[in-house]
């Protein structure tokens, strides 16, 4: 085989495995950059596209219960209420009104269980 | 007033609209590294072959004062003309007036030269350079732009559609170029995107260019959005050309017929592919091995190429060519390549052109990303695309060919008319690491030396299931063949397949994986 691509860079061979059998060949741009993977945790609320925090009704430190009003995040002229996924308490907030967020920002992390003791 | 003041009043009145944007903006369209509009279809078609129609159509909008302004063709031009002879239907964007916006009138020239395509059974070659919709005429552009994607939609499959994009093209103005079977592209003057820079600034904050966005080479190696990559627009004509001597005018029609011609020596076929089926090597050597001339003309070269396709000619006739590429991540099928081959599958089927597949995959690539985007659906699209083509399908099985990859790497099961196989071909349901590892797990367990066991395993798998006789006796392989026989072969099957017909079950349409 020719031992430079078509742009006349040299080829650099890597391994790939391929049930259970290993073989050689180059890895394009694409599959090197993707990312990991990893599990989606309920009690941290991520933005789910990218847009500004027009308010926040929750502080750091507050009991919520499943449901409750977290904030309100405007993305492309809607007003997307953002409820709590879990009954917890707000272990960290990371936005503030006006702030404005890229898409799988994590904007809300909620610890579990505390809330019916102190509320 | 007589005959010739007439005639005068015509060349004064063509003179006038010929200018576009008028200097300035010609200078400025230069100054950009970019042709006119006029200039790019004079280098596209055959000498003095273009003829441009509605010059002098005007727009109607009255609102924001644009009835004062002057659109010469109301910023584009339509016309017919040829390319090697092949009668073409074109329509070029002209940037330098009004930025090439889409008006009324604009989109009315274009759906007429489009409708006239149709009618006429020729290729639409589309030259987009538009800073979008007019925004001035409101609704009336929109549904301009809606008009034409529909005639996209119609023309689909009954004669090939050709984009390029020799500028910016944005917001609802890319989706013709998507609905079309061809986008060319032009390294730092395409630009394609649904939302621009700006707006991506506004709304996320973050800062990218045009060019990282959405230029020639994003399209061309991430999204799979273009065809054709070149580095200058004159490049990029010469590809274009190059294309429309390999496609026929219409669904109707054969492709033209070239002088046949034997591939050049230096690619001698026995050379290329390693035994070892873990070592790679570049498919596209193969293709050129056999193809007429050694000429092989690759679609979509820089994106998914684990998947090799594009046009080749084997006795003066076209071929559509697919082959996994042992040397881009082993040659596997995951979701782009799936979706690379299956479209060009179904423009071959469409257009009345052979498919010749060549086999060596290990299987699909394994991972969570694969499966999360969708590889069943996408993978699925490759067996409905094979298994609905009706055009002549010859396979070659050069080397691995595993599992569901050998089931979707066209296959006798979805029809191939003619399946040869190499001797290094090893045609079993998995590797024989793989297969051993399941079937003879507890013996390889249980022994003291489990190492040594498996790999025991593994050998007495290959030798007897990595081959191409257990395939050939079941007459899922036609022939096993030497290398050097292939062409040969290939020529022969392509010629008794001249009269192949097929008739599928009466329906609307399909319902494909999309």
């Amino acid at each position: 085989m020719k031992s430079t691509d078509c742009e006349g860079k040299k080829i650099r061979c890597r391994s790939l495995c391929i049930d259970g059998t290993k073989y050689r060949t180059t890895l394009h741009k694409k599959y090197q950059k993707r990312g990991p993977w990893s599990k989606h945790e309920k009690n941290k609320v991520y933005s789910f596209i990218p847009g500004t925090i027009l308010k926040v009704f929750v502080k750091e430190g507050q009991c919520v219960r499943k449901g409750d009003n977290l904030l309100i995040l405007e993305a492309m002229k809607m007003q997307n209420l953002i409820k709590s996924p879990v009954e917890g308490i707000v272990k960290s907030l990371n936005v503030q009104g006006g702030t404005k967020v890229p898409k799988g920002k994590l904007m809300v992390e909620l610890g579990f269980g505390q809330s019916a003791n102190t509320s | 007033m007589g005959l010739k003041r007439k005639i005068l009043e015509l060349h004064k009145k063509r003179e006038e609209v010929l200018k576009g944007g008028g200097d300035k903006a010609i200078e400025k369209q230069a100054a950009m590294g970019k042709m006119t509009a006029r200039e790019r279809i004079i280098s596209l078609c055959d000498p003095d072959s273009f003829h441009e129609y509605d010059l002098f159509v005007e727009h109607e909008a009255k609102d924001f004062d644009m009835d004062k302004k002057v659109l010469h063709g109301d910023g584009v031009i339509i016309g017919t003309g040829t390319i090697y002879g092949a009668p073409v239907c074109l329509f070029a964007q002209d940037f330098t007036v009004a930025g090439g916006s889409l008006g009324m009138m604009h989109a009315r020239k274009i759906t007429k030269i489009m409708d006239h395509a149709l009618k006429m059974k020729v290729p639409l070659i589309g030259i987009n350079d538009s800073g979008g919709a007019r925004i001035q005429e409101g609704v009336n552009s929109l549904a301009g732009y809606g008009e034409i994607f529909f005639r996209n939609t119609l023309s689909s499959g009954v004669i090939p559609q050709i984009s390029v994009i020799l500028g910016p093209c944005a917001g609802g103005a890319v989706y013709s170029p998507a609905l079309t079977d061809f986008v060319f592209v032009v390294d730092k003057i395409s630009k394609m995107f649904i939302t621009g820079p700006e707006v991506i600034r506004t709304v996320l904050g973050e800062e990218i260019s045009m060019e990282d966005l959405g230029g020639a080479r994003v399209h061309s190696e991430i999204t799979g959005n273009a065809h054709f990559f070149a580095k200058s627009e004159a490049d990029c004509f010469d590809q274009i050309k190059k294309l429309i001597s390999f496609i026929p005018w219409n669904n109707m029609k054969k492709a033209t017929r070239f002088e046949p011609r034997e591939p050049k020596p230096e690619y001698k076929i026995s050379d290329i592919v390693p035994g070892d089926p873990r070592q790679p090597y570049d498919v596209r050597d193969v293709i050129k091995a056999i193809a007429d001339d050694s000429d092989f003309f690759e679609i979509q070269e820089l994106w998914a190429s684990n998947m090799v396709i594009g046009f080749g000619r084997m006795n003066g006739e076209t071929i559509g060519f697919v082959a996994n590429q042992p040397l881009v991540l082993a040659g596997v099928l995951d979701v782009d390549s799936s979706d690379k081959a299956a479209r060009f599958i179904r423009f071959c089927n469409a257009f009345n052109i052979p498919i010749i597949t060549l086999v060596d995959l290990p299987g699909y690539l394994p991972g969570i990303d694969q499966e999360h985007a969708g590889v069943i659906r996408h993978g699925a699209k490759v067996l409905y695309a094979y298994s609905e083509a009706t055009v002549a399908k010859m396979t070659v099985i050069l080397r691995k060919a595993y599992g569901g990859g050998y089931i979707a790497m066209s296959s006798r099961h979805l029809r191939a008319d003619f399946v040869f196989a190499w001797p290094t071909a090893e045609i079993a349901v998995m590797g024989p690491e793989g297969a051993a590892n399941i079937i003879f797990r507890r013996e390889i367990m249980e022994s003291k030396d489990p190492d040594k066991t498996r790999k025991q395993k593994v050998k007495e798998y290959k030798e007897k299931f990595a081959n191409p006789y257990v395939a050939a006796a079941r007459g899922y392989v036609d022939s096993v063949i030497e290398p050097e026989e292939t062409r040969k072969l290939l020529l022969h099957a392509i010629e008794v397949s001249g009269n192949k017909s097929v008739f599928l079950p009466n329906k609307k349409h399909g319902i494909p994986p999309f």
